[in-house]
């Protein structure tokens, strides 16, 4: 077997599947960060407490996606981030005022209460807009002409309503009675700007590259990936349904939305995953020529074959302990 | 007015390191001290003790928020602002931060949700278990990051392929010369650095009355730890000291303002270090005493800053940050003991006691913050010009942003900085004054209040 073929390979692939569980999990807490200005005093604990045990660990997940960039794919590290220097370091500070509003706002005393509130909210906007932009900037190639920028500006408006989304679903799992109702609300709203954002991000994609529009668009190529684009507009299609349908929601049946919202993540990371392989930066460097010395992947290799679904499993132990309607946090 | 982009770079890179390691200081020794509370309370059933774990968890909490939140913002930073860092030792450097992640990263942030909100949702043991492994990831953590600090400044176990690192044998890499003694350094600085905040805070709580059998307690302990861990500290700084001298000797020769190669030299306690005049204005020497203390030997010769050429760190600013650092590690010492002493000795627990133990615990609340960034500062600094000592130098590897770009970004990083500094302080002091509904006030104190009340209402 081919060490030097085969490791870069796996580490995309767990870089693609963190960024992805990244979305997932540190989207609905973004997303409920976004909405917190549209909800009354009470509303707002029962939604911080619905994140509260799980924030910290969902945030970790893009430090390991940053991390196996930087581990597995150094020359593309140092490409992208000096590249996207600006977006990099505004989403930070936006990541700094999210996550320490969530302690600050229940610890500073009440006369300070409103104004963590409105940082947590700005932080988690300014996070979700920038990582939205990032987006944009990458699959375009980091490009910096006027089309890639507006495509940028696009994408970032759109990751922040899927954030949005997230954000609802994740509530119809965690809460009950008016604010339940009211995520409902909110979720039927943002479906919207998230499906133009889908649509918008597929069909950008390779209009700005050739050789992505190639891949997709020959035959036979083209039947064999239909799915991908039929699946994710259907599951979307339903994901609007269950935010619509009234007795869905009063039935107890609020997470089929947030599962809709896994597959139609599964679906674009693959969807995008196809149209970037085997570029890390597209149309600059493949994964083989930015991947690190064999030697020095091999040793991170068995690290992450050990510790990787040991992190699963006790992610999922947390998510089981935590399981149910959220309840008041309490430190006692 | 433009100002040289490398100076800027590195400038933005140490106030996001600065910021950053006052909280993992906190939190990797406070987490120990934390399961040492609940260990006593499943031991003894004392309330009290649940308390005090109940107080610090809060404190902890939002500690570990601002550790973790500013330390995504250096895993960024090498990409953004070092660039040739990771081009040139990627894959040396790559796989220590990724076993940072893996194995500490995850355990600590996952069962921090257990530890802080699980109590009713688990058992009492599993709970014990969450908050063992939160100590012994954040413990992982310093490792791995003390591994990778330290193989930048004593390299081991690699080779260099046309100016790129590659590994020959992980266990140099990973245990290189310096490590041991700077991971020791570390650990001990976090614990005595828990030690002073907890020992600050409950001072500040009996000094306004608020406090109860809990308080004292956590401040017994703080106690405890910096009678006996300050004095260990000067001990592990002494050999670390040595390991410095061995590999590093144009450092020291910073340090002690060495500037010419010298026989039974001597030790400037004090002085105003001058790189264009090779000389230490104001100098206060004791004769001999640096051979003595770096060699081992009255007439030990110290190599002088003048065997190093162009390739030596600025003299002043290591100078003065190793004399704060260790000024402050002696009242640290002289603290602990005092402390321990009297609170010992006398079990009565009434501020009326103690009110200038107290003061000066609560002035020492952060003693441990200035130790810190002081030994950080004369360990970093003292490493410049270099990024990998003797190998790679900063300037090689930093990005070319602009001035104006670094300016900009590096002006809001500090303004968020210092915001989030005063609120996380003030956050402290709210917690501190707060009567925490746990916290019941001591049946002598409320008799003391209410006496004072009345006094004041006559």
């Amino acid at each position: 077997m081919d060490l030097g073929y085969w490791l870069p390979l796996f580490f995309a692939a767990a870089m693609g599947l963190a960024m992805l569980i990244y979305v997932l999990l540190d989207g609905y807490d973004l997303g409920i960060g976004m909405l917190l200005p549209f909800a009354t005093e009470r509303e707002k604990d029962t939604m911080i407490a619905a994140i509260g045990p799980f924030w910290d660990a969902n945030e970790t997940w893009i430090v390991l996606g940053v991390g196996i960039l930087l581990i597995a794919f150094p020359q593309a590290h140092s490409l992208v981030l000096t590249s996207l220097y600006l977006p990099v370091t505004l989403m930070l500070m936006g990541l700094i005022l999210r996550g320490v509003a969530f302690d600050f706002r229940v610890k500073a005393g009440d006369a300070h209460r409103d104004k963590w509130n409105r940082l947590f909210a700005l932080g988690s906007l300014i996070a979700s807009a920038c990582q939205g932009w990032m987006l944009g900037a990458f699959v375009t190639g980091l490009k910096g002409d006027a089309n890639s920028y507006l495509f940028s500006a696009l994408i970032a408006v759109a990751l922040p309503s899927l954030y949005i989304v997230l954000g609802a679903a994740w509530l119809l799992i965690k809460t009950e009675g008016e604010l339940f109702d009211k995520a409902a609300g909110w979720g039927r709203l943002a479906v919207w700007p998230m499906g133009m954002g889908l649509v918008l991000v597929s069909v950008a994609t390779p209009l700005a590259n050739p050789a992505i529009a190639a891949k997709w668009f020959t035959l036979p190529n083209a039947i064999g990936l239909a799915p991908i684009p039929l699946l994710t507009a259907l599951t979307w299609a339903g994901l609007v349904w269950v935010f619509h349908s009234q007795q869905m929601l009063r039935h107890g049946y609020g997470w089929l939305a947030f599962l809709a919202l896994v597959i139609v993540c599964v679906l674009a990371s693959f969807g995008l995953g196809y149209s970037l392989f085997p570029d890390i930066v597209v149309g600059r460097l493949t994964i083989w020529e930015a991947a690190s010395a064999t030697e020095s992947l091999l040793f991170t290799f068995w690290g992450a074959a050990i510790a990787l679904p040991a992190i699963l499993i006790y992610t999922v132990f947390i998510y089981r302990v935590f399981r149910g309607k959220a309840t008041d946090l309490s430190y006692e | 007015m433009e100002f040289d982009p490398f100076l800027l770079a590195r400038l933005q890179f140490a106030a996001n390191i600065s910021f950053h390691i006052l909280f993992p200081t906190i939190t990797i020794g406070l987490c120990w001290v934390l399961l040492y509370f609940r260990v006593r309370f499943t031991l003894s059933g004392d309330k009290a003790w649940e308390y005090a774990y109940f107080f610090w968890v809060k404190i902890f909490a939002l500690s570990f928020a601002l550790g973790v939140v500013s330390g995504i913002t250096m895993s960024f930073q090498f990409g953004t602002n070092w660039p040739g860092f990771m081009e040139r030792a990627g894959n040396i450097a790559g796989p220590l931060l990724g076993y940072e992640v893996l194995t500490a990263f995850f355990l600590e942030a996952s069962f921090l949700g257990i530890m802080l909100f699980g109590k009713d949702r688990v058992s009492n043991r599993v709970h014990l278990m969450a908050c063992s492994l939160v100590a012994l990831g954040t413990t992982a953590s310093a490792f791995w990051i003390l591994s990778l600090n330290s193989w930048m400044q004593t390299p081991a176990g690699y080779r260099l392929e046309d100016g790129v690192f590659f590994v020959d044998n992980w266990l140099a890499v990973i245990f290189n010369p310096s490590f041991p003694y700077r991971f020791a350094h570390m650990l001990n600085a976090s614990l005595l650095t828990a030690a002073f905040l907890i020992m600050g805070v409950s001072a500040w709580r009996a000094i306004k009355q608020v406090d109860g059998p809990a308080t004292w307690k956590v401040m017994r302990t703080g106690a405890l730890m910096a009678a006996v861990l300050a004095p260990l500290q000067v001990l592990i700084g002494d050999m670390h000291g040595l390991n410095t001298l061995k590999y590093q000797p144009e450092k020291i020769a910073a340090v002690e303002g060495v500037w010419h190669t010298e026989k039974g030299a001597p030790l400037t306690l004090f002085g105003f270090p001058d790189e264009e005049q090779q000389t230490t204005h104001m100098a206060i020497k004791v004769p001999k005493m640096a051979s003595l203390i770096l060699t081992h030997e009255w007439d030990g010769e110290l190599k002088g800053l003048n065997e190093f050429q162009g390739r030596h760190p600025p003299v002043a600013p290591v100078f003065w940050s190793f004399r704060i650092m260790v000024a402050v590690g002696m009242l640290m010492v002289l603290m602990g003991w005092w402390a321990s002493w009297r609170l010992l000795r006398t079990r009565i627990e009434r501020y009326e006691n103690h009110r200038w133990l107290l003061r000066a615990m609560s002035a020492m609340t952060f003693a441990g913050w200035v130790a810190v960034l002081s030994g950080w500062y004369v360990t970093e600094i003292g490493r410049q010009p270099w990024v990998v000592h003797g190998l790679l130098s900063s300037a090689e590897v930093v990005a070319d942003h602009s001035s104006a770009t670094l300016t900009g970004t590096l002006f809001g990083y500090v303004l968020l900085y210092v915001f989030l500094l005063v609120s996380y302080i003030g956050a402290l002091r709210y917690l501190a004054t707060k009567p925490a509904r746990s916290l019941s006030l001591m049946p002598q104190h409320r008799a003391m209040q209410q006496a004072r009340a009345d006094q004041g209402g006559a």
